[in-house]
């Protein structure tokens, strides 16, 4: 029987794909609540990725879809913040076995 | 014939939404000195420097009253963008000074490769940035 994947499942899997998006969530990890502004600067200094503010907007909204990536308007700034619930999902799919390491 | 000399940069300025508040903000707050003060109709030509440089660089508290202006610093503040930034010796000190006199930060001093830079909110509808 073939394994049907939903939305959300494949949504989580394309956010996880692409290495730019993989860095701007271990960026979030280190501070949490922060706006595109910050992110990008975090990615140009720190990563070398020079990718452009509508870039990172879009890989923010690829990241919000998928649910790892939340944002909240605190002022009127648009602050971001990481979400692994989603995540919870890949380990029900291929749990954890330890009972493999007698 | 010689060429001229290069025009020099005397003035910058922010758009603010209000000069009263500006003024207070930029000098009581940040701890610029007030330069110029002439009134120019229903506004004014305010400008404030460093006290270290008074005759430096003039930073022009300008009326954000073109309906250009304030969608355009609205999508900044937005995406958290900073409209300037200013020089700052120690970052995380001064961090703290405006942080003790209430100035709400965007972003706490962070080490962006060779500077550390923090993003604060001016109360006039601008992010400004220190770095150093």
């Amino acid at each position: 029987m073939a394994l049907m994947e939903n939305e959300s499942e494949a949504s989580l899997y394309r956010a996880l794909a692409e290495p730019t998006r993989r860095v701007i969530l271990d960026e979030l990890q280190k501070r949490d609540g922060q706006s595109l502004f910050e992110l990008r600067a975090r990615l140009a200094t720190r990563h070398q990725i020079s990718s452009s503010r509508q870039a990172i907007s879009q890989h923010l909204a690829v990241l919000e879809e998928a649910g790892l990536v939340r944002s909240r308007r605190v002022g009127r700034t648009k602050l971001h913040s990481l979400s692994t619930e989603p995540l919870r999902s890949i380990l029900e799919r291929w749990p954890f076995l330890t009972e493999e390491h007698p | 014939m010689t060429a001229a000399p290069a025009p020099t940069i005397n003035l910058t300025s922010v758009l603010v939404d209000d000069q009263e508040k500006a003024l207070a903000f930029y000098t009581d707050m940040l701890g610029f000195q007030p330069k110029n003060d002439i009134p120019m109709g229903e506004h004014r030509w305010l400008t404030v420097v460093s006290p270290e440089h008074p005759d430096g660089v003039e930073l022009v508290l300008e009326p954000d009253e073109h309906p250009a202006a304030r969608p355009f610093k609205e999508a900044l503040v937005a995406d958290g963008i900073p409209y300037t930034s200013f020089a700052a010796d120690d970052v995380v000190a001064e961090h703290e000074r405006l942080v003790a006199l209430g100035v709400r930060f965007t972003q706490p001093p962070t080490a962006m490769g060779q500077i550390t830079t923090a993003v604060f909110d001016d109360t006039c509808g601008n992010l400004i940035q220190i770095a150093g």
